[in-house]
């Protein structure tokens, strides 16, 4: 009994150890690319931008990428509503007229902002979500479509844009395990 | 005036992150190792960028100035 205790111990100080070591020397395989993993969670134009913009940023230095498109998120990589993202004026303290909450409600608001902001990125020639989705594409990002929020949601395979697999957390986490940045947007 | 001469030249004024960054990394694929590229920059953040590209990268950023808000870089590719 002793023993095992002891063992078990001596076990967790190799591993602390190790990974000790592993820190202290960088990376395990420096010859290995950099990765990138980001979840991304937000099904509005603004919660698009960031994860497509980090992934094109990675795949430009070279990184492997991949992004898990979960929950609304999911709406990134759906062909119809990929198209369709909006800015909700509701709860956002950052419009650059600040709205009331209550006047946010109101019918026309969210096109308003959405419209907007649509503006800002024609203006600043930033690509939109569907050439970004073609840029990661070009460059091999891995997009994956969360199997979970597709049955949830009843999205089916024929509903996404080409390009993506379907996979569930456990084959994303594997992804992400040798990931050097991993990010939830 | 730069000592460098360009094999190519990238215009990436106007654009913002991740634009300039992502077509000097598509016109760096086109050179062979030890040409130079020149890019041309108006995203304040390209200062900051075009170090951290190239030492990703692994190519030399053999020059970085500002003048007029205009960032000029000067990268030779390196053999892989």
């Amino acid at each position: 009994m002793t023993t095992a205790v002891r063992t078990d111990a001596e076990a967790h100080g190799r591993t602390e150890r190790a990974r000790t070591e592993a820190r202290a020397h960088g990376r395990s395989d420096p010859a290995r690319p950099r990765r990138l993993a980001l979840v991304a969670s937000k099904g509005t134009l603004d919660g698009a931008y960031p994860p497509l913009i980090l992934a094109a940023t990675a795949a430009s230095l070279g990184w492997e990428v991949g992004i898990f498109f979960t929950f609304y998120g999911l709406d990134i990589i759906h062909k119809r509503r990929h198209r369709k993202l909006k800015v909700a004026p509701v709860g956002n303290p950052a419009m650059p007229v600040p709205v009331p909450n209550l006047l946010g409600a109101l019918p026309g608001m969210t096109a308003a902002a959405t419209a907007m902001m649509k503006g800002w990125m024609k203006n600043a020639h930033l690509p939109d979500v569907a050439e970004f989705l073609d840029m990661a594409r070009e460059s091999g990002t891995k997009l994956f479509a969360c199997s979970t929020t597709m049955g949830v949601m009843g999205v089916k395979e024929k509903d996404l844009v080409p390009g993506v697999d379907i996979a569930g957390a456990t084959a994303f986490l594997d992804f992400a395990a040798d990931a050097d940045v991993s990010l939830f947007v | 005036m730069s000592d460098f001469t360009a094999d190519s030249e990238l215009d990436c004024k106007g654009l913002l992150c991740p634009l300039p960054v992502y077509r000097t990394s598509q016109a760096m694929g086109r050179l062979a190792p030890g040409q130079v590229l020149k890019v041309e920059c108006t995203d304040p953040g390209s200062l900051a960028d075009f170090p951290a590209f190239a030492r990703q990268r692994g190519h030399a950023l053999l020059s970085a100035s500002a003048l007029d808000g205009v960032q000029v870089f000067y990268l030779r590719k390196e053999a892989a």
